[in-house]
């Protein structure tokens, strides 16, 4: 049944009232997405019109959760307070026993992560994805359940689960598996920051663990160590075939490529590196991402899954 | 963003590290200034670059690439000295380790006066991604390359972390000394810096501070010889200061007016102009342009909010590098239309002249437009419906005639 989001899942907007908020909540609404509110401190007791509903506006994550008993909140706030909107969304959600939090800004001072994450981590039962990142989908069979600025259209319910550090990378591994004939059970886009929330092993084990899904994309990039220690735990965890790819194999060392963790720092963090430890641990690689498709069928193949 | 060693001096002081005197020059009669005022006898002439391995750097003239010095940082026991090394240094081209060939001009330099050293240490503050917090890193290996120590003696590499909630732990701090066996006035400095450098990272959103060396004197005083400092640029809005800090001449012009118009640039050494959407997208579109045989002469994401006027100037940028012979556009349209993109390609191309074979690969949002707009237009534009098609066709059309 997918992972993290669903269906019923009721989504929440922080920054309903901004221009990104009120644009990508349209988009979600046009794609099924259970909207049922947004949080903009001050414009407490507003409406915002969506395609096929009006939905209520909240000074606080926790009136919000209070009133429309939404799982998932989805952050489109300013990188100078969305570390705050992150924290306010975490205890709101400890308080009401569990969510999900997905924060789509980019730019947030790294030392504004270090602390919210911290925060998130004193709460199992609490959830963060991003920050910096697409967000998370789960197709359905009419539209479906997303959580982030991806483009809804291009999708499908089926059976690979995707996960990558990337945007735009991402909708092409989802085009991969649309090529081959195969759909997606949930998209994870984890971000492309150096300190984030749900990493790659979560969403490992997750997919492991999820009926949907027989398969996982993984797509990382130069920068960290988050690919090899993903590789080292699913040769020892996963049961499901993996097929990965790394970008920024060209990448000069000392050079932040557009994402604030994709930097090759001290000889560390090489997608040669990432790639080696992907194929010690037998995941399938493709070097080219127009590859990712043929790559995913050779895995279904050997798993006897086609 | 990266700051001078003297610069990075002026943090320290206020933040109680101790450091040498010194003083910040920018001409030769400065520095001899700057020597009589300091009244040391024994002085360090500093190149002030932000590059690492200074003092192993070799110094060559701007115009005639001769070899003028070896070495950026010199001790000097005269004034005489002190004349020699700054006309040696000031407006020459410094390359070290970490410059690459072409090297930095040296436009600033730093007196500071001598000191008995009776031990060089290693010592580092970072974000420690893994973690999830600060690291603080030390060796008694100082004065060498970290990355070196790293390779061949990691256990001579202690590490303990400093989060920005619970701040440094005692015990932590002084199981560091220990580590690097120091003892009495040496230990309680150390202990005392680690505290001053764990408050001095939070409050001013450093990325990395990194002193090497890190001196024990003759007297067992602790003293930060060095001074490596960067900032979380995120982080600069509450931070007026940074920008006055900031030295334009030490950066990339280029990276610096495509990050003002939203643009995310680097420049590379390959013959292919690349223009993508997303920092993913724009890494592998360069790996499978490599992958077909050619070389990428750029990183470029547009960015999700890309307009018009950006393309037109990311289009510009791409030009303006002698080396660009093509130019793939690979563009995976989500919140960016492909349509726009196209519109904005053809009025950017017809605006700059453009004289070099340009493949456009569109997918995702408004693709089928996109195309029909490329189709209808009259530049010469190929199409291609995957990235590995339109790289394929790029290299292919960049291939030069043998």
């Amino acid at each position: 049944m997918s992972i993290w989001i669903h269906e019923k899942s009721k989504v929440l907007i922080q920054g309903i009232t901004g221009k990104q908020g009120t644009f990508h909540g349209t988009k979600m609404d046009e794609y099924n997405t259970n909207v049922v509110g947004g949080v903009t401190p001050g414009k407490g007791g507003q409406f915002v019109e969506l395609p096929s509903k009006k939905v209520p506006v909240f000074n606080t994550v926790a009136e919000g959760l209070e009133d429309t008993k939404a799982d998932v909140s989805l952050i489109y706030v300013p990188a100078r307070f969305a570390a705050a909107a992150i924290v306010e969304a975490a205890d709101a959600f400890h308080e009401k026993g569990g969510g999900l939090i997905v924060c789509i800004t980019e730019g947030i001072p790294i030392l504004d992560m270090v602390k919210a994450v911290a925060r998130v981590n004193q709460y199992p039962e609490v959830r963060l994805i991003g920050p910096n990142c697409p967000g998370i989908i789960t197709p359905g069979d009419i539209g479906g359940s997303k959580a982030g600025i991806m483009p809804g259209f291009i999708h499908a319910k089926g059976r690979i689960g995707i996960v990558s550090k990337s945007g735009t990378l991402t909708y092409e591994a989802v085009a991969q598996t649309m090529s081959v004939g195969e759909g997606q059970s949930t998209c994870v886009g984890i971000g492309g920051d150096p300190v984030n929330g749900t990493g790659f092993i979560d969403c490992l084990d997750a997919f492991e663990k999820d009926d949907q899904t027989v398969a996982v994309v993984m797509i990382g990039e130069i920068g960290g160590s988050a690919e090899e220690e993903a590789a080292e735990w699913a040769s020892k965890n996963m049961t499901k075939p993996i097929v990965g790819f790394v970008a920024g194999s060209t990448a000069p060392p000392g050079k932040r490529m557009g994402h604030a963790g994709a930097i090759i720092s001290g000889g560390k963090g090489t997608a040669a590196e990432k790639f080696k430890a992907f194929e010690a641990a037998g995941i399938y690689v493709a070097r080219d991402p127009s590859e990712i498709g043929n790559v995913l069928v050779k895995a279904l193949e050997d798993s006897g899954l086609r | 963003m990266n700051i001078h060693e003297y610069q990075g001096k002026i943090l320290f002081k206020e933040a109680g590290v101790k450091v040498q005197d010194g003083i910040h020059c920018k001409t030769v009669n400065d520095a001899l200034n700057a020597y009589d005022s300091l009244g040391s006898k024994v002085v360090a002439v500093k190149s002030q670059i932000h590059a690492g391995g200074r003092g192993k750097g070799t110094l060559y003239d701007q115009e005639t690439n001769d070899l003028v010095m070896e070495g950026g940082v010199k001790i000097a026991f005269s004034r005489e000295d002190v004349e020699k090394y700054a006309q040696n240094i000031i407006g020459r081209k410094l390359v070290t380790k970490q410059t690459g060939a072409s090297g930095k001009i040296v436009n600033n330099l730093y007196i500071e006066a001598g000191c008995s050293i009776a031990h060089e240490y290693y010592l580092a503050l970072l974000v420690d991604r893994e973690a999830k917090s600060i690291l603080i890193m030390a060796s008694t290996e100082g004065g060498m390359d970290i990355e070196e120590v790293a390779e061949k003696t990691p256990e001579a590499i202690h590490k303990i972390w400093t989060h920005p909630v619970d701040g440094l732990n005692e015990n932590d701090a002084v199981e560091m000394a220990d580590n690097l066996n120091l003892e009495g006035i040496s230990k309680q400095e150390l202990v005392s810096m680690l505290n001053s450098l764990s408050k001095m990272f939070v409050e001013k959103d450093c990325s990395m501070i990194e002193i090497n060396p890190l001196v024990r004197s003759e007297s067992g005083e602790m003293i930060a010889l060095d001074a490596k400092i960067s900032f979380d640029e995120n982080a600069s809005f509450r931070h007026p200061w940074m920008e006055e800090m900031r030295d334009h001449s030490e950066e990339e012009e280029v990276e610096t007016r495509a990050h003002d118009h939203g643009l995310s640039y680097v420049k590379l050494d390959g013959n292919i102009g690349c223009l993508v959407n997303g920092a993913g997208l724009a890494m592998a579109s360069m790996d499978v342009i490599k992958l077909y045989g050619g070389e990428p002469a750029n990183f470029l994401d547009i960015g999700g909010g890309a307009t018009r006027d950006s393309i037109t100037t990311a289009f510009g940028i791409i030009l303006e590098d002698d080396n660009v012979e093509g130019i793939l556009v690979n563009i995976f349209g989500g919140i960016i239309q492909c349509d726009m993109v196209a519109r904005s390609v053809i009025e950017a191309s017809n605006e700059l002249g453009l004289k070099v074979p340009l493949v456009v690969r569109f997918s995702g949002t408004n693709h089928v437009e996109g195309k029909e707009v490329l189709d209808s237009c009259d530049l010469d534009v190929h199409t291609a419906s995957t990235l590995a098609e339109g790289a394929e066709k790029i290299v292919n059309l960049t291939r030069r005639v043998e």
